[in-house]
């Protein structure tokens, strides 16, 4: 045959444990196109009912932040307390607030 | 060089204060490295490991026997894929490690380079040899690198139906016709040694473990696991009422461990070098797996491309 292609691409793969639930990443797997990409994760992703929807996505297709981005884009939340309830103090008077 | 200091520095931070090293996070070579050799042997050991067991399909004694080894083949293929999308976010890809494998370049438990000759083996594998792999694996689900910690919490979950199948197999036989029971012992008598040689070298041999140890990708030594591995199993073989072929084997009251004989490491080390009784055969088998199957996946790619040409050009006319 022809010269091997190369590995068939990378695909992340979501699944929704139950309905009510948001999907959520639990891995990856190489498949050659989508619909293989979901038989797939079916069986190496849900063999004891961990699923009832699978999503799956291409790892290329996918941005991300970069770790050296972190304190940038994560660190001006430090400092802004007040935007949790805990910060304000209530008179003990004050129930269920 | 700051920077790769403050990048470091942050590293040992992270290590230090029990946080996950991620895939994108700056590591040391030394550390990718040595994940990379460990997660991908590991991810092997669960494909080839699929081969001893695979032998007793056919020959499964019942239907119902038949339906949970399968269920157990398929585990391993599981645990094998879990374990190699984990190392490919180290920056290897699937091709390499298939390669490093297909071609001696990389190891694997030397365990499945035993043949299993009777139904008991199969028995003896889930019970001895699954047994010894949660020991070994469970700690890991703690190690410091997100993926891999991450698909071990999956794998441990699973492992746990594999050595209960593999114990009733072992009590069937045990408790069914003198010649059962001695297909029973026999099994046991071949597999414990080699399941004690899965812990690896002895502390004071073991070239990875410190710096594993530091790291937190390895939690406890290889003798501290291969004791608890045995304190755990030796009362199951009495409730078997097999014995564990070890003549020096011993309740030690002051210690409160069982003591037990000197391992040969001659036997270990022949395996890992490649002359155990399978290692040739193993190797073949997988070879030509991988090589009769190289068409579905061309033309699995081939129809992909296709089909994803033939989506262009209609959105295109349209």
């Amino acid at each position: 045959m022809s010269a091997p292609k190369t590995e068939w691409p990378l695909w992340e793969v979501f699944v929704r444990s139950r309905q009510g639930l948001s999907h959520k990443h639990v891995g990856s797997l190489h498949a050659a196109d989508a619909t293989m990409a979901i038989s797939n994760a079916r069986d190496v992703y849900t063999r004891r009912q961990e699923g009832t929807s699978i999503w799956v996505v291409k790892a290329e297709d996918i941005t991300a932040s970069t770790p050296s981005d972190k304190d940038v884009l994560f660190d001006p939340a430090n400092d802004k307390v007040y935007r949790h309830p805990t910060f304000y103090d209530l008179p003990d008077e004050v129930k269920n607030m | 060089m700051t920077q790769e200091m403050d990048l470091n520095q942050r590293f040992e931070a992270y290590i230090a204060s029990d946080q996950k090293i991620e895939a994108k996070d700056w590591m040391p070579d030394a550390y990718r490295k040595t994940l990379i050799r460990q997660i991908s042997q590991h991810a092997h050991s669960e494909i080839i490991g699929m081969q001893p067991e695979g032998n007793w399909i056919t020959r499964a004694p019942s239907l119902k026997r038949k339906s949970i080894l399968l269920a157990k083949v398929q585990d391993e293929a599981g645990h094998g894929l879990y374990l190699y999308s984990a190392a490919e976010t180290l920056g290897i890809t699937r091709d390499e490690m298939l390669d490093a494998l297909h071609t001696g370049k990389a190891k694997y438990s030397s365990i499945f380079n035993y043949p299993t000759l009777t139904w008991a083996d199969m028995g003896a594998i889930g019970w001895l040899v699954d047994g010894a792999a949660i020991m070994n694996q469970v700690p890991l689900c703690k190690c410091s690198y997100g993926p891999y910690a991450r698909a071990m919490v999956r794998v441990c979950k699973e492992e746990s139906f594999h050595q209960r199948q593999g114990f009733q197999i072992m009590l069937n036989l045990s408790n069914g016709t003198p010649e059962q029971k001695e297909m029973a012992q026999d099994a046991l008598n071949r597999w414990w040694w080699p399941s004690l040689m899965m812990f690896g070298p002895n502390d004071a041999s073991s070239k990875h473990s410190e710096q594993s140890m530091r790291w937190k990708i390895k939690r406890f030594s290889n003798d501290e696991l291969r004791q608890r591995f045995v304190d755990m199993t030796v009362p199951q073989a009495e409730l078997l009422g097999l014995t564990v072929p070890d003549p020096d084997l011993k309740w030690n009251e002051a210690t409160g461990h069982y003591d037990f004989g000197p391992i040969d490491w001659s036997e270990f080390e022949q395996v890992v070098a490649g002359n155990g009784p399978c290692n040739r055969e193993r190797i073949e088998t997988r070879v030509a797996a991988h090589e009769n199957g190289a068409w579905v996946r061309d033309a699995a790619a081939a129809y992909a491309e296709k089909s994803a040409e033939r989506a262009s050009s209609q959105t295109s006319a349209a």
